[in-house]
């Protein structure tokens, strides 16, 4: 189709939106480095004392950590229980399979606010309120479904006749699983990972629910800083969060573009 | 079909049993108990769902609700659909420029971005200053605390969602076929309307769904953004279960939404494959 003026206007219209998706995050970059007491855009000179404050004091160091321990070990599990089950439901490759793989994408789906409900529920008479068991469970609940759709998409694209040759070759299930199957598959391993990290380390609705006194995530510690609306701090934390996620994003992608040319 | 051995079926289902069990102990489970506590508490029977119809709070969220989630959508889709067309229309490297700028913009925090509203909306915030710098307005505009400021913040989160499952319809249609309506005579515009429009239709309603569903369950812009004068359901299910620990109230609107997000996702698959929306396995 040739390129009219409606179409061009449109691509200036959807570049000016695509900035605009962007651009308004940005904010919390001055507002970070204001040198005064309250939450302001800088005038004169920049300060980086909330950046110091940040990474001194003992709260929000603790939610750092907090964030690290549990998204690093929802991660852990929810990659390892995600592959196994994407492996799983492409050997079984039936329709009660499709089905399952349906059920087990809900917690993608189902509002996270249900989510919380439910989790709450089921933790208060189990003591597992406010700890850390709580929340790396229900965090591996809410990202295992992202691993295994990544690790379903690498699985589509795996020749089955690999497995049936190493199988032909003497290898055991166990090491045609760990010499065969895994290395092809490691790309949506690896995406699923990344996705399972960033889904953890910014989620807020469950941990409202879950978290009180003793386990302070970063984006519960964030979500008491905006209510008050006050502390330029966390304008602060806004940025590092801003900074890893786009870390993990950064790495996502160039592995997808240093897989692209052996597809 | 390739042949599976007898052993190897049983294999698969052990694979999946780790995943089974968490989902079915940890999620679904407790689910069907907030179910049953909506037909059970305070006292057995539809009591809750009663309330409906008789309680004016309930139905002005739940009429707030449904007013910000149509308004919402219509205005992501159409924004998402314009996204679309001008990435499927650009050559290959702008377009992945487009997708690299929608993806990040995916993945920033929902913290942050309704962190930056805030700095930005306030009445002294960057875009009442601005306004009135270039002399458009006199008196600040209120954006915050009502629902301008929650639609501008949910659809600012929503477009990404609305541009992919309209890219990936997009991306299906023949361009031969628009070609065709060329050359037997009708105008760029007409092609558009009555050929490229209703062939990406598919695309467009599984964006609308897709961005309805989440935003029916939406809690965090509104709360921040609403201020506590726009009320919607997960808000309000918050407050019962934290603060008036109502729970047959907060079930029974549970049980709403989650019915409610069902039958919309069925309606869904029937368009468009979910797998293809989620970038999932057999699209």
């Amino acid at each position: 189709m040739k390129t009219g003026l409606a179409a061009r206007f449109n691509s200036g219209l959807a570049w000016l939106l695509l900035v605009l998706l962007v651009a308004p995050a940005l904010v919390a970059i001055p507002v970070s480095l204001t040198p005064r007491r309250f939450l302001s855009f800088p005038t004169d000179e920049l300060s980086l004392q909330y950046y110091r404050k940040l990474f001194t004091s003992p709260e929000w160091l603790s939610s750092f950590g907090q964030s690290a321990v549990i998204g690093l070990s929802s991660t852990l599990l929810a990659t390892t229980i995600g592959t196994l089950c994407a492996i799983g439901l492409w050997r079984v490759s039936s329709r009660a399979g499709e089905v399952m793989r349906a059920i087990l994408l809900l917690p993608l789906v189902i509002p996270p606010i249900i989510a919380a409900m439910a989790f709450y529920r089921l933790f208060v008479p189990l003591g597992l309120i406010d700890s850390y068991i709580g929340l790396i469970l229900a965090h591996t609940v809410l990202s295992a479904p992202l691993v295994l759709i990544t690790v379903s998409a690498s699985l589509a694209g795996f020749d089955p006749r690999l497995e049936q040759a190493s199988r032909n070759l003497g290898a055991s299930n166990w090491t045609t699983m760990r010499r065969v199957i895994l290395p092809g598959i490691k790309p949506g391993v690896m995406a699923g990972a990344v996705f399972a990290f960033i889904a953890s380390w910014d989620e807020i609705v469950v941990t409202l629910f879950l978290s009180k006194f003793s386990v302070y995530t970063l984006p519960r510690r964030m979500w008491n800083g905006i209510r008050e609306n006050t502390d330029p701090t966390v304008a602060a934390a806004a940025v590092v969060l801003m900074v890893v996620t786009l870390v993990a994003f950064s790495i996502w992608a160039l592995a997808v573009r240093r897989q692209r040319p052996t597809e | 079909m390739r042949a599976i051995p007898r052993h190897a079926l049983n294999a698969g289902w052990i694979l999946v049993l780790p995943f089974v069990v968490l989902v079915g102990a940890l999620f679904l489970g407790p689910i069907f108990n907030i179910l049953w506590l909506s037909v059970s508490d305070p006292t057995p029977g539809l009591g809750n769902y009663t309330e409906l119809f008789t309680s004016d709070s309930l139905g002005r969220i739940l009429w707030t609700t449904l007013r910000v989630c149509v308004i919402c959508t219509a205005i992501s889709v159409v924004l998402g659909y314009s996204i679309a067309y001008a990435m499927v229309h650009a050559a290959e490297g702008t377009r992945n420029k487009m997708l690299g700028l929608l993806l990040v913009s995916f993945w920033i925090s929902v913290l942050v971005r309704t962190f930056s509203w805030l700095m930005l909306l306030g009445r002294n915030g960057v875009v009442n200053s601005t306004l009135e710098t270039i002399g458009i307005i006199s008196e600040p505009i209120s954006f915050m605390r009502n629902e301008l400021g929650v639609l501008i913040g949910m659809v600012h989160y929503m477009v990404p969602y609305a541009v992919l499952p309209i890219l990936a319809s997009m991306q299906s249609i023949d361009g031969r076929v628009l070609q065709a309506s060329r050359s037997l005579g009708a105008t760029g515009t007409q092609t558009f309307w009555r050929v490229y429009l209703p062939l990406s239709r598919a695309g467009l309603v599984a964006a609308a769904l897709l961005v309805f569903i989440i935003n029916l369950g939406f809690y965090v812009i509104p709360a921040v953004l609403g201020g506590g004068k726009v009320l919607m359901v997960a808000e309000y299910i918050s407050v019962q279960v934290l603060v008036t620990l109502q729970w047959g109230t907060a079930a029974m609107l549970a049980a709403l939404l989650l019915f409610g997000v069902l039958a919309l996702l069925f309606l869904m698959s029937r368009f468009m494959k979910l797998s293809t929306v989620f970038g999932g396995a057999r699209a």
